[in-house]
């Protein structure tokens, strides 16, 4: 038996892409039930269920469909999250239905993931389905992704499908942006390559799913080049008792990317203004240095106006700043996108309205090839707009900080969130107005 | 490699403590949910990593059943004063008196008489927010719920129309009479909360750990004797050596049988359990969506 951990363990966040037939709920059955990461009274649910909708037999795919409609329907509604430990990992799962509203809870479940794994059955080969995710992933800069090419045993465990379809794939992978892809055969019926290695494939050197899960390489998925901090509360005591605090003024938030030291000099924006840190305040004391994500509280040697909203970053990689943006929206509301109208636009901890001025294009993301300027954009598309914004954002290309560089849009009035968006490299690099700006 | 490397209690710290922040700026009256239970010390820990040295800027509500256990309510009372926080106590035996929660005829758990008790008290103080201690891996429905997850005026649930959550980024925009429940500890799992309990050396309130207590067999499950739904004849009361490994109501909260005295006893009986931490709670077992069904309504 796999004893969870009980030591530090670092997290791998990943999400599975599929539909309902391509075995992506078994898989993740699969992998809960072999790590045995389930439990007697999961199994026990399980088996109950089976009674009704599965003439006796245990259906895998019945543990993560949680909701009473997704059971009665046989379909998957939303993102659901699973959880699972090894003695080397502690995993999070975004598991995301491959039908309806496809795109939208693709973006969703992916948005927080360091792994992607793309499910093709073997019998069908690469599918446009298969295309759209692989697309997919790489716009939103999954770092790595796993081909799992299942029901190979359909296939007769033949080497010539998998290779066939391993070069199929290949073919388009020079025109994304992954850089790490590995191609797995798999049967998540039958558990082969899944937790344990398989009889049947003979010609294939490993590892199995779980073996690369555990041991892919996450290290370096944060950024850690440009310091950034989103100021998201200022921290004031309102009358504190001990009198050290009483001009205690922090600035707290989560690091969105580099590193910070005490005695650094930065740079506090849209104001130009700068300042050196004197303190990263933390719960557990004071630390000499701080990274990316760490949540902190920075206290600055002068007393400067900061509010949320502001961004401080180090003077070494400055960040993009404009009222004038393009980004790469994905769009997942049913009333489409309209220019001209106005959309509140949250960008890390600062959220203004912001009108569209143009539609660049729309993404076939099975192909990725752009179509010029259309009408508009509806749910489940993908396109390049021009944003404008009633005050300027600071951030980075999305390509090169996933948190710097996305945003939301809100509709007014309603408040739905209508769209996921993806900055572009910015045009030109803030110009701190100030002459003491020096590094 | 590099130093610079988070573990996963570090992760989910730092996400939690973003998360509580987010409220904190971005609603106006928001209240954080403190029952006393494990989940909700994580909570309070996380709210005075997330804001200290100020004070923590929303007071804990706490819906009492009337049929807590004693030593929950000590320690949640005990507790709120240690951190010089405000506690709010609203009390379903008040709102049952005042007719805002009707028992239906024989029903003795209160399970169902909360969610109006808790609307009632959002509505009283304007709360336009609640932070509470719920977990994606307790329970199927909860597997699809958001960090931030709005409820309309009624305080109902929608899971078919929930808002995206992409990113870390949250959108919190509500209109008045709207309301947001807020859940830090989305990521988290019953083993993450015991880890995280020892590294931070947090108090729990007694009965999590082993003790002597009379328990009748009902239902599968060992039922701690009370005076609500006392033994029925044929049902043999036994003294038996337990502890509590998720509190509900005392009517309705399974006893395991365990030795654990300590923290990481508790870690590990945990790490080698068989059934998960909810297969204690009868009032999740009455139905598979049970829950589904309650959260709909407004329930946590």
């Amino acid at each position: 038996m796999t004893t969870p951990a009980t030591h530090p363990v670092d997290i791998l966040r990943f999400n599975t892409c599929g539909s309902v037939d391509d075995g992506k709920s078994t898989l993740i059955g699969r992998l809960l039930y072999d790590s045995k990461s389930l439990m007697e009274d999961q199994i026990e649910a399980l088996e109950r269920s089976s009674d009704i909708t599965g003439g006796g037999q245990v259906n895998l795919a019945n543990l993560t469909d949680g909701l009473r409609a997704e059971r009665e329907q046989g379909i998957t509604i939303d993102v659901a999250y699973r959880y699972f430990a090894t003695p080397q990992r502690k995993f999070i799962i975004a598991d995301t239905p491959g039908h309806v509203q496809y795109t939208r809870n693709m973006v969703t479940g992916a948005s927080t993931a360091n792994l992607s794994i793309i499910l093709v059955d073997a019998r069908l080969g690469v599918i446009e389905q298969s295309r759209r995710h692989t697309c997919l992933a790489s716009l939103l800069r999954i770092p790595h992704l796993v081909v799992a090419v299942n029901k190979m045993d359909l296939m007769g465990w033949k080497q010539e499908r998998f290779i066939e379809i391993r070069d199929e794939f290949e073919t388009f992978l020079p025109r994304l942006d992954i850089k790490d892809v590995k191609f797995l055969p798999i049967s998540a019926l039958n558990g082969d390559n899944v937790v344990t290695a398989s009889p049947h494939t003979p010609w294939f050197s490993g590892p199995t799913l779980l073996g690369h899960l555990e041991s892919v390489h996450i290290g370096s998925d944060w950024n850690l080049n440009g310091f950034r901090l989103p100021v998201q509360w200022v921290n004031r005591p309102n009358s504190p008792t001990d009198p050290q605090l009483h001009d205690f003024r922090g600035l707290s938030g989560q690091i969105a990317g580099g590193i910070v030291r005490v005695g650094q000099k930065v740079l506090v924006l849209p104001s130009g203004l700068t300042a050196t840190v004197k303190q990263i305040w933390t719960y557990n004391g004071p630390l000499q240095e701080a990274f990316c994500p760490q949540s902190v509280t920075l206290v600055l040697d002068q007393d400067i106006d900061v509010s949320r909203g502001d961004m401080i970053v180090g003077l070494d990689v400055l960040p993009g700043g404009s009222s004038n943006v393009s980004a790469k929206v994905c769009w997942m509301h049913s009333r489409p996108l309209q220019r001209g109208k106005k959309y509140f636009l949250k960008h890390t901890t600062h959220t203004v309205q912001a009108v569209v001025t143009h539609i660049i294009n729309r993404i076939d993301i099975s192909t990725l090839e752009p179509e010029a300027e259309p009408a508009e954009l509806a749910l489940n598309d993908v396109g390049e707009i021009r944003i404008k914004t009633a005050r300027p954002l600071i951030y980075d290309a999305y390509s090169i900080n996933r948190l710097t560089g996305s945003f939301i849009m809100i509709e007014q009035g309603t408040n739905a969130t209508v769209a996921a968006g993806m900055l572009m490299p910015p045009d030109e690099t803030v110009k701190p107005e100030y002459n003491d700006f020096a590094i | 490699m590099n130093s610079y490397h988070l573990d996963h209690l570090q992760y989910l710290e730092t996400e939690a403590i973003h998360v509580m922040r987010e409220v904190a700026a971005e609603f106006e009256r928001p209240a954080l949910l403190f029952s006393g239970g494990k989940d909700s010390i994580c909570l309070l820990r996380l709210a005075e990593k997330a804001f200290r040295p100020s004070d923590i800027p929303m007071p804990f509500l706490n819906v009492d059943t009337g049929h807590h256990f004693p030593e929950l309510n000590e320690f949640r009372d005990r507790r709120a004063i240690e951190l010089g926080g405000k506690l709010i106590i609203r009390k379903v035996t008040d709102a049952i008196a005042s007719g805002i929660a009707t028992p239906s005829p024989g029903e003795i758990s209160r399970n169902r008489l909360q969610i109006p008790t808790l609307l009632a008290a959002i509505e009283e103080f304007r709360f336009d927010c609640c932070i509470g201690g719920a977990r994606r891996d307790e329970e199927k429905s909860r597997a699809k719920e958001r960090f931030f997850s709005f409820r309309d005026s009624f305080g109902q649930w929608d899971p078919k129309n929930q808002r995206p959550e992409i990113w870390n980024l949250y959108n919190a925009q509500i209109n008045s009479g709207e309301n947001m429940r807020v859940f830090p500890l989305s990521n988290w799992t019953e083993m993450d909360v015991w880890e995280y309990i020892k590294r931070e050396k947090l108090e729990v309130p007694s009965i999590y750990f082993s003790h002597q207590r009379a328990c009748v067999r009902r239902r599968g499950q060992w039922l701690p004797v009370n005076d609500l739904i006392p033994p029925k004849p044929g049902e043999t009361v036994q003294n038996l050596t337990v502890r509590v490994r998720t509190i509900g109501d005392i009517i309705s909260t399974g006893c395991v049988e365990s030795p654990a005295q300590s923290v990481d006893d508790i870690i590990a009986e945990i790490a080698a359990a068989r059934v998960t931490e909810r297969g204690s709670r009868a009032d999740d077992q009455s139905s598979e969506a049970a829950m589904e069904d309650r959260k709909k309504a407004g329930y946590f």
